[in-house]
């Protein structure tokens, strides 16, 4: 069946139960998206599919077929930029582990609601865990792209 | 070696790094480690490489997991090397020693931890910068044919007169030139520092080396390394510290598409398969029975009252002032109070994970986020009859760690390297541990009772008391002496700074089944919880500011004093708090501590609501590491620390049920999450002490500034964590 990633098609061949996460790293080597949980608990595997923040590891591939599916290899828009640019200006990461499905999600986030409240923020980030807590800064990036955004 | 994690860097440090020195540089010099993508790159000395792309390379023996090190070394070379920022690069450096190994750990181990990178990197990297720098200027020199002494170097580029040359011209030359006598280098002096100590971006100054790959998804971790043929194995081990198989049924588990060997070995029942998938549904199709004769089979509950019963006499005395104890009772009033510890886990990003390449009777690669890579070397090389010189290991950037890597045992390469052995070389090997055995196969910041107490007499505190009982994490490993105790279990609790005239500090040495290790600044994660909320608690007894308590007990001890001080004073100390909205208390709260040589002291401000609910608003921290190399990273340690510290004490807990711990993942190991953060703001203070770490020392104060700030608000003392959702 054909899945359509980051704009080209791939002919998934795999077990119907097998989550997109594992196809993503291990077949097509789009290592970007990660393991942190398996339970959809944490975020790190965040996709975007039509758009919307989806958990990679509790979707299987199978079930995609039709939509447009996104990872951070292929991140592009204007929210996408600008979620990348202030990442790199604040210096957010740490240990890096969480950071593409955080932000996946605020991509998102500011797709939807290009000027989003810290409590917005909060509650849009919310499902994202980051072990390192770089929190402090992630909040302050998503404000800075929303900047980056308006200007 | 010392007696805990902690160490005095100078003077130890000083002569191990000019006993190494000379052989450290003379090894590798003008050896060509031949072409890498772009070309070439020549090795001046083990830690920088210099590549014709103009690019400079720098070996970092410590390993990247988010702390900030692949940046913060690199600016130690770059400045003394007077390279431009903006070429430099990093790579983990191979495992070998001495010339990797940490000064720390007594430099026959190669390996990151205790806080110690940057403090035992810093005169060797200083040395290896400028010997890198004398060996472009004399290649220059020579081919000019001009004076040495009228070479200059700047920003990547030598010159001497009107003739100019980049780094990466001169590397082939500079190769060949005899490496220079350590100790007869010059070092700037730190008025002439353009790197070290510097803010901003401006210039090419230090952003994070690491971040780029990071923020577009294409930085490799040893979990991305997938190589073609590879087959993943997942372990099946003992829902029982202790227990052992019994028999195992693996039927089902062979019928599953995709698995390829069921293995038992010593600690579990490895299923391997052709993808991570087919893995995990082979092992949840076994049947295993298990002997827990030898288990952990108690609940946390009742392994609690055991502890506590053992505080009824007195331990191993690691500290005593005055008359100790005995000044316990006498005039005034005694007060005391057990504070209760659980179990934590790391609970890192990502799950342990390696990959072996494994060559019957020839060789063996590991890929791993190797914390200690002499230990997975040798005990890969053991375990599969191979010379250390044929196990190679490639250290990748891991996510995160917060001690979990850290093994004395070396447990991941234990499992991967059996199953490597028993599959006798036929493909690649990739262990992945799920985050329920992450959660659940131990390796925790032990349990923990401190029962404090604290006599008052005349508005003095006339004598203190801290008995703890815990499990020891260092016993039965190099890293203590055999039938030594381990006071490192109480560090930050027997060197209590306070001006007591009577200090009593004991240990009882619990031993039970449950594996412990180091978590994220170690003993002082409830040494200092107890410290810091006690004398909160002893302050009110006489009715004293606790800030302005702790500045008549720290007399003669500066450096603690001057982050109280200044965390004390951006925070407004003494100053009316704003206050919240209707129905609600909001209070301040503070805390100083010091820990791996540095000093902290954070000021909190927390809100609660009539209902209990509360939040940590605002962190005020003040921090002295000695010299600062990158400020950002600094306080990017600061809040990092603050947050893992306020994520313990609000609501991670690992709890035993008959033995089998409760909880299995994030649904139930509650960590911190982004609404929780408060904002943080940090101060360094400034200091030309020797640098020391900063990966560790926020982490002990968060959580006693945070109780002691709920106390000032309600009253009540919170003395069993963690504190929860209400108050």
């Amino acid at each position: 069946m054909k899945l359509t990633i980051n704009g080209r098609e791939h002919d998934y061949q795999g077990e119907p139960d097998r989550p997109l996460l594992w196809y993503l790293r291990e077949d097509l080597k789009l290592t970007g998206t990660k393991y942190g949980c398996g339970v959809a608990a944490c975020g790190a595997c965040t996709v975007l599919v039509d758009g919307r923040p989806m958990r990679a590891c509790v979707t299987p591939a199978s079930s995609l077929e039709g939509m447009k599916i996104t990872t951070i290899e292929g991140l592009d828009g204007a929210a996408g930029k600008a979620v990348q640019q202030a990442w790199a200006e604040l210096d957010v990461v740490q240990c890096g582990w969480c950071q593409s499905g955080q932000i996946m999600t605020a991509a998102a986030l500011l797709t939807a609601n290009p000027k989003p409240s810290e409590q917005q923020i909060n509650d849009g980030l919310s499902g994202n865990i980051c072990r390192c807590a770089a929190y402090h800064r992630i909040r302050g990036a998503v404000a800075r792209a929303s900047d980056i955004m308006g200007a | 070696m010392a007696d805990d994690m902690t160490f005095t860097p100078s003077r130890r440090l000083v002569l191990q790094v000019i006993g190494l020195g000379a052989a450290g540089f003379a090894v590798g010099c003008g050896v060509n480690t031949g072409a890498a993508a772009g070309g070439e790159k020549l090795m001046l000395n083990p830690f920088v490489k210099v590549g014709a792309d103009n690019t400079v390379t720098v070996l970092i023996k410590h390993i990247e997991f988010g702390q900030g090190v692949s940046t913060g070394l690199t600016t130690i070379v770059a400045e003394e090397m007077d390279a431009d920022w903006s070429q430099m690069r990093f790579e983990h450096a191979p495992a070998e020693v001495p010339t990797y190994g940490n000064f720390a750990f007594g430099g026959a181990v190669q390996g990151t931890g205790g806080s110690t990178a940057i403090a035992n990197s810093w005169d060797q990297l200083r040395r290896a910068g400028a010997a890198a720098k004398a060996m472009l200027a004399s290649a220059a020199a020579a081919k000019w044919n001009v004076d040495v002494a009228s070479v200059s170097v700047a920003n990547g580029v030598v010159t001497s007169g009107s003739r100019r040359a980049t780094f990466g011209e001169l590397a082939a030359d500079a190769a060949t030139v005899a490496a220079p006598d350590p100790a007869s280098l010059t070092l700037k002096d730190p008025s002439q520092f353009r790197l070290i100590g510097k803010e901003g971006n401006a210039g090419g100054v230090a952003r994070r080396l690491d971040g780029a790959g990071k923020i577009d998804g294409s930085a490799i971790y040893a979990m991305d390394y997938h190589p073609q043929g590879v087959l993943t194995a997942v372990i099946a081990r003992s829902p029982r510290f202790g227990g052992k198989v019994s028999a195992v049924d693996d039927a089902a588990a062979k019928a599953v598409a995709g698995v390829t060997d069921v293995i038992q070995i010593s600690n579990g029942v490895a299923v391997v398969a052709t993808n991570y998938w087919a893995a995990k549904k082979g092992r949840d199709a076994l049947n295993i029975t298990w002997d827990n004769s030898a288990a952990e089979n108690r609940s946390s509950e009742k392994m609690f009252a055991d502890y506590r019963a053992t505080l009824a006499r007195p331990g191993y005395e690691a500290r005593k002032e005055g008359r100790g104890a005995a000044a316990l009772t006498g005039a005034g009033r005694t007060v005391t109070a057990d504070f209760d510890f659980p179990y934590l886990a790391h609970a890192s990003m990502e799950p342990l994970n390696c990959v072996v390449e494994y060559k019957p009777g020839e060789s063996c690669v590991i890929h791993s986020g190797s914390q200690m890579p002499t230990v997975d070397q040798a005990v890969a090389a053991q375990i599969l009859e191979l010379p250390l010189t044929q196990v190679k290991v490639n250290t990748y950037i891991a996510g995160g760690s917060f001690g979990r890597r850290a093994t004395a045992d070396g447990d991941l390469l234990t499992e991967a390297a059996q199953i490597a052995k028993a599959l006798n070389g036929r493909a690649p090997v990739k262990l992945m541990w799920s985050r329920e055995d992450d959660i659940r196969t131990g390796k925790y910041r032990p349990m923990a009772i401190h029962r404090m107490s604290g006599r008052v007499n005349g508005g003095k505190i006339e004598a203190w008391g801290d008995r703890t009982a815990l499990q020891s994490i260092m016993e039965g490993t190099p890293f203590l002496p055999p039938g030594a105790p381990d006071v490192s279990a109480i560090e930050g609790g027997n060197d209590v700074p306070y001006a007591i005239p009577n200090i009593s500090v004991d240990v009882h040495f619990v031993k039970n089944p449950v594996s412990v290790l180091w978590w994220r600044s170690v003993g002082h994660t409830h040494t200092a919880y107890a410290k810091e909320h006690f004398l909160d608690m002893l302050a009110k007894e006489i009715g004293r500011d606790p800030v302005e308590l702790r500045r008549e007990l720290l007399a003669g001890h500066p450096r603690e004093l001057g982050v109280l001080n200044l965390a004390a004073e951006k925070a407004g100390w003494g100053t009316p708090l704003a206050a919240g909205p209707d129905g609600t208390k909001r209070a301040r709260g503070a805390a100083v501590h010091k820990s791996f040589e540095s000093y902290v002291a954070e000021v909190v401000e927390v809100t609660v609501q009539a209902d209990g609910r509360y939040s940590v608003d605002r962190v005020v921290c003040a921090v002295d590491c000695g010299v600062v190399i990158n400020p950002d990273i600094v306080r990017a340690q600061m809040e990092g620390g603050i947050g893992y510290g306020l994520s313990s004490i609000l609501g991670e807990a690992v709890t035993l049920q008959d033995g089998a711990p409760a909880q299995s993942n994030f649904f139930d190991y509650n960590v911190l999450r982004i609404a929780q953060m408060p904002t943080i703001e940090t101060h360094i203070v400034a200091s030309a002490e020797a640098p020391t770490g900063v990966g560790e020392p926020g982490v002990p104060v968060i959580g006693p500034a945070v109780a002691n700030a709920l106390f000032a608000a309600t009253g009540k003392t919170f003395t069993k964590l963690p504190i929860g959702m209400r108050v």
